[in-house]
């Protein structure tokens, strides 16, 4: 977006509570991969330069990725200034921070939804001889105590946390809700591949059936493996990683109460991945694909034992730590402007707020499915400073709400 | 989404669309009551009517009064003057998934030409009878077994019963933990 200003000369600054990358920084886990590959992972005129680029970057490479980009297009960043609140005036807005307050016409949230790590209520249930940790403050595994884990979720972050738990010796147990499955690899290609040429990638907001659910869809179950296998339930089921229906609730003497859906739940997914599958298909074959790669094929189904578990006692021992890899939201306890609906979320067509000079960027099918990948950006920010000039300049007329 | 209108399950789609945004917008007028009434008739007889329920802001009335005889049967020492409490739950969830089958193939335009299942519930009566304190009082498992036959692909009729599942108001009773109160006045 910075260098989308720049390009039309709209004079600008980027508040940032840390460092640039800050979050990158300190909310990620240290083993993380991008889940896209390298050549996909790009910015505008900003490629990746590097000679592996079917690699999934790695945490640090990421960072350096931001960082030489900010520097590369001379963002003005304000570092170590975190917003305390922005409130609309007759002009536009002021925004006050722990350096001072700026006044503006127009702002831009690019605080992204991951703010604050989601986790249910009846987490405080959780026997206090078991620790609790969110996949926003999980490292490695060296920060957990010997013994069982319980990962709840099982979406991109889940099931890679469970693999490097299992495989550090603590036996993992993984609470399956609803997840989104995919190969790593289809007939020979990345999956983002397939997505990007297939223009699924691209599908806008305006074109989805139910937009408020395809944003609250969770995060691909993939994972950027150095060797591209394909990290699912049958791979972790594989190493010995224990499937167990969602988490549906705690008791109150410490026992976890695991739902009797895991089959359908895992029968949902598998449907789905294979509706994906056959959209590349139908898509290969209308692009003359078919004689390039490998043959159609379907991943075997999501194995699901007779009868899992529906509970389990927290208070024996046998579960050391909890890890909660159940989502995030976004924290915009800071806006105090009338722009949210009855659920707290934010009102806005395809980033443009409910408030004039009012947007919103960098968020899950913001306005294309690739709106949250680091891909999804250029396009995003293109669309909506041309909107936001067109404010500037007077040409377009918004009523305040 | 295309609305072919030659595909007729009998399920009225566009209604419980409009009733979906109208709803969205008034989440007051979603919150529903669901009532029976029981009366002990003798050992372990009892009938159960169902007749008023509140939704819509304000009570409503079925069309007529349904009637339900529970009992044991004769293998439990009792009369067997109606199904047992547990075989009303599997009616209830085979009911419930069968309607979410035909609601979702309207909705995506599959013509269902007929839908069977049968459901199996296993339960080692242990429990029930106080012998063995590791044994559930409930099911062990529950087991459903759809024959459909529909102008579908199997991934399809597939997909519809899996969301079936997903929407289902019994199914997810059955499956996750429900808070349940019992008072004596």
């Amino acid at each position: 977006m910075s260098r989308c200003l720049a390009d039309r000369s709209i004079d600008h600054v980027i508040l940032e509570r840390g460092q640039v990358a800050h979050t990158w920084r300190t909310e990620r886990w240290d083993s993380l991969r991008l889940l896209t590959p390298n050549w996909q992972s790009r910015l505008p005129d900003f490629n990746y330069n590097g000679d592996d680029a079917d690699g999934y970057r790695t945490l640090p490479e990421v960072i350096d990725f931001i960082a030489n980009y900010a520097k590369a297009i001379a963002a003005p960043v304000q570092t170590y200034t975190t917003v305390t609140s922005a409130l609309g005036t007759d002009f536009g807005y002021l925004v006050r921070t722990d350096q001072g307050d700026w006044r503006c016409r127009t702002i831009v949230i690019a605080s992204g939804g991951c703010n604050i790590a989601s986790v249910p209520a009846f987490a405080d249930r959780v026997p206090r001889s078991v620790v609790s940790i969110t996949a926003q403050e999980y490292r490695n595994p060296n920060q957990l105590a010997d013994g069982g884990v319980l990962v709840v979720g099982a979406s991109s972050s889940g099931t890679q946390i469970a693999q490097e738990i299992h495989r550090s010796g603590r036996p993992v147990t993984l609470s399956v809700g609803e997840h989104i499955r995919a190969p790593r690899m289809y007939r020979g290609k990345d999956l983002q591949w397939w997505m990007d040429a297939a223009g699924v990638l691209d599908q806008r907001y305006d074109e989805v059936d139910d937009i408020s659910r395809a944003r609250r869809v969770p995060s691909l179950q993939l994972a950027g493996t150095p060797d591209r296998s394909t990290l699912d339930l049958n791979a972790l089921t594989e190493i010995g990683v224990k499937m167990v229906g969602r988490l549906a609730g705690i008791t109150e003497s410490g026992k976890a109460q695991f739902a009797g859906s895991l089959r359908n739940m895992c029968a949902l997914s598998d449907l789905k991945m294979g509706r994906l599958l056959d959209l590349i298909d139908a898509w290969a074959r209308e692009n003359d694909f078919d004689d390039v790669s490998e043959p159609p094929h379907r991943p075997l189904p999501t194995r699901v034992e007779a009868t899992p578990p529906l509970g389990m006692d927290l208070t024996t021992g046998e579960i050391k730590t909890i890890v909660w890899a159940t989502g995030y939201r976004p924290d915009y306890s800071w806006l105090k402007v009338p722009v949210f609906d009855r659920k707290g979320s934010l009102l806005h067509d395809g980033g443009v707020v409910a408030s004039p000079g009012m947007y919103l960027i960098g968020t899950q099918f913001l306005r294309r499915r690739k709106s949250s990948l680091i891909d999804g950006a250029g396009h995003d920010a293109r669309d909506l400073s041309e909107h936001l000039a067109a404010y500037l300049d007077g040409r377009l007329v918004r009523e305040r709400a | 989404m295309a609305n072919d209108s030659s595909v007729d399950n009998g399920v009225n789609v566009e209604a419980l669309i409009a009733a979906r945004e109208a709803l969205s917008k008034a989440p007051q007028a979603a919150l529903f009551k669901w009532r029976a009434a029981c009366e002990w008739k003798n050992g372990t007889h009892s009938n159960s009517t169902v007749e008023g329920f509140y939704g819509l802001g304000q009570e409503q009335q079925h069309k007529r009064t349904f009637n339900f005889d529970a009992d044991h049967p004769e293998v439990f020492a009792a009369e067997d003057k109606g199904a047992t409490p547990v075989e009303y739950v599997l009616v209830g969830l085979a009911s419930c998934l069968t309607a979410g089958i035909a609601a979702v193939a309207q909705h995506r335009n599959i013509q269902l030409r007929s839908v069977t299942a049968v459901i199996e519930g296993d339960m080692d009566i242990q429990g029930i009878l106080g012998i063995d304190e590791d044994v559930r009082n409930g099911f062990g498992g529950i087991k459903v077994t759809y024959k459909i036959d529909a102008d579908a692909k199997r991934e399809d009729i597939e997909a519809l019963v899996a969301q079936s599942q997903k929407r289902s108001a019994v199914y997810d009773i059955v499956t996750n933990p429900t808070n349940v109160t019992v008072v004596v006045n």
